[in-house]
C-alpha cells in the first residue's frame, strides 16, 4: 500500500522525496549535542523521548550550504537496520504518491558513489528528487 | 510440514535445556557407573531430543541421537559395557549436538558437519552385540512376522469392508507390481496422550513423505475428529523397510508402540509361492535401501531450502530472559501506582498548591525508584548459567593435563544483570583454566608437598551489596613472587629499583599486564599469565575490577568484582568549554586543582608533578574540540582518571557534580567515536555524552 508513498521535503528551491516505509516521525527542530570527533555533516545528537538518536544536517551532506535553524526547519526521524537517524530538512510537508511510472530512474547511474539520487519524480509539473537513505548513511 | 518459523525459538530453548540436562547427566553417570537410573534419564533426554529434531526437520540432529539412543539402550538392557570410551563418544556426540543448536540459532540451519565418523564409531561400539541388543519388543514384532510366514493368523486385526476390499485390492495388486510392499501397521498411542488426532496426523505426514497410505481403520476423517482410542491401523504401501517405518513412527512422541507386518493379498486369498516371494523380497531390500536414501536426501534439501528462506528473513534468534511471574506482577503494580501519580499531578488544584505540589513529586520519586529496582530484577539472571558449562570443562581438561581435579561450585543462584552473563563467561574460563593449567600441581608433586592427590578449584558467586563477587581459587602452587619480579623486570615493565620498594601483593597483579602475557613460555614462571591481561580488560570493561591473592604452595585466588547492572552508573559531569560530559566515576582515582605555573612541557606533551611522581595531563578542550575558556586561569581543575595502573590528568573547565546516570548507546552509526562511550540525558532532557577515559591513554 505504501509502496509509492514518498515524504516531500525541501532543501533550498527543490523538492525532495524519501520513501515512507522507513520514517519513523517528523519532528521540530530541537537542542541537538554536538558529538566531537563526528563527521562534519553529522550535527550531532538528539533525546526523542528517552532515545539517543544522532542527526545529519542533510544539506552538508548533499554538499549544499549551511543555513541557520528557523520555525520551518524539521527533523525527518528514519529508522533502518534497526537504528534511528534524523535528517535536518529545510521544511517538510506533506506525503505524496508517486507512481513508479512517473519515476525517471535513467538520468542517474547508481553505481556512480557520488549520487544520493535514485531518480527523479514528476508530479503536475513539479520535479521531486527521490533519495536513496541508505547512501546517505554510507560512510 | 510444520510451521517452522512459529516453533524454532521453542526448540532451540527446549534442545538447549534437553542437551544441558544431558550434561549433567552424563557426569554423574561417568562417576557413578552403576547407576541405572541416570542411564533411564540420559536415554528420554536423547530420545525427547530426536523427537524434537525429527519433527523440526533436522536430520543431522535426528540421525545422531537416533544412534546414541541404540547405545544407551544397550547399556540401559545390560547388553552393553559402558566403560570410559562409551562415556567418552557419548561426550563427543553430545559436543556435536551443541554445535547443531547453536548453527541453528545463528542461521536456522543445521551445521554441514560430517557425522559420518562419528556414527560410524557409534555402530561399531553397538555392533559386537548387535543381535543381541534388539529390544525385546523388536523381538516380538519379529516373531509376529515369522508367524505370518508361516501362515498362521495375523497378530494385527484389521476389519475391512468387502466393498473397500475391492479397491484395496485392485490398487495393492498394482502397487505390487511397481515394486511396492505393502504393511500393515498398528499404531498404539500413549495412555496419556493429550493430542491424540494431532499425533495421529503426524504419523500420517511421516509415513506419506515415503510411500502412500492405503487404507486406514478407523478412517482418516474419524482420525481426524479423535474418533478412535489409542491405537489405528494402516495399510501402507512403500519400498522402505519394515524396521525403517518402525523407527519413524517411533520417533514421533506419545506413540506407545508399533507393529508392523507385511500384508499381501496372496495371504488373504491365497498363500501361494512363498519361496520365491523371499527372494524378491530379498531383491527388492538393496533396491530399497538406495531408494530410501535418495528420498531422505531430496527431503533434507528440501528443508534446507526453506530454512535458508527464513534464515534471510530472521538471521539471528533474539535474546531472551525468563522471568519469574511474581517480578512482572511487582511491575505492573508499579506502573498503575505511576499512573495514579500522573491523575493526581494533572490535577489543577494540586498543581496550584505548593505543600501538596511537593508531596506528589516525593511519591512520585519512590516509585520511579522502586520502579528501577523491579526493571534491574527483571533483568537479572541466575549465574548458574555460565556456571553449569564448567563441571564438563574442568573432567575434559584434568584428562587432558593428567590431573586429577574436582570443581566445587557454589553460589550458582546469585543473580547478575543478563548483559554481565553474556560476558563474564570468556574471563571465567581464562581463569579457571589458569588454575588448572598453572595453578594445580601434577599428582607426584602435591604428594610430595603433603596436600591430598585430588586438587580442588572452587567457582564461588556472593552478592556484596550493590555488587556481585565470583571468586575463583585453587589450592595449587600460588603464584611463585620472586619469579613474577624477574620476569616483569627482565620484560622491562618495572625497574629493578621499583621492585625493591613494591610489596607482593602489587607484584602478583604485575600478571595481568598487557607486555607480562605476551612473554613466549609464560608456563615455566610456576605461575599464570595466559592472557590474564584479556580477562583484567574484560572485566574492566563491564564496570568491574579484578583482584589476586596468594600464597605459595597453598595456591592463588582470584576475586572478581561486578556491579549488579551495566545501565545504570555513578559519573562525575564537568563543564568542557560550553558543553556538559559525564566521566564515570570508577575510572576516576581524583579531581584536584594544578597551578598553570607548575606545568612543564616534555616533548610538546604537559606533564605535572604530583605527588612527587610525573602526570601526564591532556587538555579535553582540544581533545574534544570544544571552544577554549578559561585560557587564563592560574588553578585548572584536573580529573586524575586510571586504566590498570597508569593514571592521567584531564584538564577540565569546571566541575557540575556526581549522578547517577542512565547509559545509552550512541548507536551503530556513530560507534566510530572511540573517545565517547555514550550519551546519557540529563534532567533538563537535554543530552550529555559519557568520555570513555580508557580510549585518552
Amino acid at each position: 500500500m505504501n509502496e509509492n508513498q514518498y515524504v516531500i521535503f525541501r532543501l533550498g528551491s527543490e523538492f525532495y522525496g524519501i520513501k515512507i516505509d522507513n520514517v519513523e516521525t517528523i519532528e521540530r527542530i530541537m537542542p541537538i549535542t554536538r558529538v566531537p570527533k563526528a563527521h562534519t555533516y553529522i550535527n550531532g545528537v538528539i533525546n526523542l523521548r528517552g532515545e539517543i538518536v544522532p542527526i545529519i544536517d542533510l544539506r552538508l551532506r548533499l554538499g549544499l550550504e549551511k543555513k541557520e535553524y528557523d520555525s520551518e526547519t524539521r527533523i525527518i526521524v528514519n529508522k533502518m537496520q534497526d537504528m534511528m537517524i534524523g535528517y535536518i530538512v529545510d521544511s517538510a510537508s506533506e506525503v505524496k504518491e508517486i507512481p513508479a511510472s512517473l519515476i525517471d530512474y535513467t538520468a542517474f547511474d547508481n553505481n556512480i558513489d557520488e549520487t544520493f539520487v535514485k531518480g527523479v519524480g514528476k508530479i503536475q509539473g513539479d520535479m521531486i528528487i527521490l533519495l536513496d537513505v541508505d547512501k546517505i548513511i554510507q560512510k | 510440514m510444520l510451521d517452522f518459523e512459529q516453533y524454532i525459538d521453542i526448540f532451540l530453548d527446549e534442545s538447549k535445556e534437553h542437551l544441558q540436562n544431558l550434561n549433567q547427566c552424563l557426569m554423574t553417570f561417568e562417576n557413578n557407573k552403576e547407576n541405572f537410573e541416570t542411564i533411564n534419564e540420559i536415554f528420554r533426554i536423547a530420545h525427547t531430543l530426536k523427537g524434537m529434531s525429527a519433527t523440526m526437520g533436522f536430520e543431522t540432529i535426528a540421525s545422531l541421537t537416533h544412534k546414541m539412543e541404540n547405545i544407551l539402550d544397550g547399556i540401559r538392557s545390560h547388553k552393553l559395557q559402558a566403560d570410559q570410551a562409551v562415556v567418552d563418544i557419548l561426550f563427543e556426540g553430545l559436543d556435536i549436538l551443541e554445535e547443531q543448536i547453536k548453527s541453528i540459532e545463528s542461521s536456522v540451519k543445521e551445521k554441514k558437519t560430517d557425522i559420518s565418523d562419528i556414527i560410524s564409531r557409534l555402530e561399531v561400539m553397538e555392533n559386537p552385540k548387535k543381535t543381541e541388543i534388539v529390544s525385546k519388543k523388536e523381538e516380538l514384532i519379529l516373531n509376529s512376522t515369522n508367524d505370518n510366514t508361516n501362515g498362521e493368523t495375523s497378530k494385527i486385526d484389521l476389519k475391512i469392508s468387502s466393498e473397500d476390499m475391492e479397491t484395496i485390492s485392485s490398487v495393492s495388486e498394482e502397487l505390487q507390481k511397481d515394486g511396492y510392499n505393502i504393511y500393515k501397521i498398528l499404531v498404539s498411542l500413549e495412555p496419556n496422550c493429550m493430542l491424540k488426532a494431532a499425533r495421529a496426523f503426524l504419523v500420517f505426514k511421516t509415513l506419506e513423505s515415503n510411500g502412500e497410505i492405503v487404507y486406514s481403520d478407523p478412517s482418516s476423517d474419524d482420525i481426524e475428529d479423535e474418533k478412535f482410542d489409542l491405537e489405528f491401523t494402516l495399510l501402507y504401501s512403500t519400498k522402505i523397510e519394515e524396521e525403517e517405518i518402525k523407527n519413524m513412527i517411533l520417533d514421533i512422541s506419545e506413540v506407545k508402540s508399533v507393529m508392523t507386518e507385511s500384508f499381501s493379498l496372496e495371504k488373504i486369498e491365497t498363500y501361494s509361492q512363498p519361496d520365491s516371494k523371499e527372494n524378491e523380497e530379498a531383491e527388492d531390500f538393496k533396491m530399497d535401501k538406495s531408494e530410501s536414501e535418495d528420498s531422505v536426501k531430496s527431503d533434507s534439501k528440501k528443508s534446507s531450502d526453506s530454512s535458508g528462506e527464513s534464515a534471510a528473513k530472521k538471521n539471528k534468534t533474539g535474546k531472551t530472559v525468563r522471568v519469574d511471574i511474581d517480578r512482572l506482577d511487582n511491575l505492573m503494580n508499579l506502573v498503575s501506582e505511576l499512573i495514579i501519580v500522573k491523575t493526581r499531578l494533572e490535577d489543577d488544584e494540586i498543581s496550584s498548591d505548593a505543600q501538596n505540589m511537593a508531596e506528589a513529586v516525593e511519591y512520585l520519586e519512590r516509585i520511579t525508584t522502586s520502579l528501577h529496582d523491579a526493571v534491574t530484577k527483571v533483568r537479572m539472571v541466575p549465574v548458574e548459567r555460565v556456571f553449569n558449562r564448567f563441571p564438563r570443562m574442568v573432567r575434559d581438561l584434568s584428562r587432558e593435563l593428567n590431573k586429577e581435579i574436582e570443581l566445587f561450585m557454589s553460589g550458582e543462584e546469585t543473580e547478575v544483570d543478563r548483559t554481565v552473563i553474556d560476558e563474564i563467561g570468556d574471563p571465567l574460563i581464562h581463569l579457571i583454566r589458569n588454575s588448572l593449567d598453572h595453578g594445580i600441581e601434577i599428582p607426584e608433586e602435591r604428594i610430595k608437598k603433603g596436600k591430598p592427590e585430588k586438587g580442588t578449584v572452587s567457582l564461588i558467586a556472593y552478592p556484596d551489596g550493590n555488587t556481585v563477587v565470583i571468586e575463583v581459587s585453587d589450592d595449587g602452587a600460588g603464584i611463585n613472587i620472586p619469579r613474577v619480579r624477574e620476569k616483569a623486570i627482565s620484560k622491562g615493565i618495572i625497574t629493578a629499583e621499583q621492585a625493591r620498594d613494591m610489596e607482593d601483593k602489587n607484584i602478583a597483579e604485575l600478571i595481568f599486564d598487557a607486555g607480562f602475557s605476551t612473554a613466549d613460555k609464560i608456563s615455566d614462571i610456576s605461575g599464570r599469565g595466559v592472557g590474564l591481561d584479556v580477562v583484567k580488560t574484560k572485566i574492566e570493561a563491564l564496570g568491574g575490577n579484578v583482584e589476586i591473592e596468594t600464597q605459595q604452595n597453598t595456591g592463588s585466588s582470584f576475586v572478581i568484582r561486578l556491579p549488579l547492572t551495566l545501565a545504570i552508573i555513578q559519573a562525575l559531569l564537568v563543564v568542557i568549554g560550553n558543553e556538559k560530559y559525564a566521566i564515570p566515576l570508577n575510572n576516576i582515582k581524583e579531581i584536584t586543582d594544578i597551578n598553570k605555573n607548575n606545568i612543564r612541557y616534555i616533548e610538546k606533551k604537559e606533564i605535572v608533578l604530583y605527588r612527587d611522581k610525573p602526570l601526564a595531563l591532556i587538555r579535553l578542550s582540544s581533545v574534544l574540540d570544544c571552544p577554549i575558556q578559561n585560557e587564563l586561569a592560574e588553578e585548572m581543575t584536573v580529573v586524575i582518571v586510571k586504566k590498570g595502573d597508569k593514571e592521567l590528568g584531564l584538564i577540565i573547565d569546571s566541575l557540575i557534580g556526581q549522578q547517577e546516570i542512565v547509559i545509552k548507546s550512541l548507536g551503530k552509526y556513530l560507534n566510530y567515536v572511540k573517545e565517547i562511550a555514550g550519551a546519557t540525558i540529563l534532567g533538563n532532557g537535554g543530552v550529555a555524552l559519557i568520555i570513555d577515559t580508557n580510549s585518552l591513554f
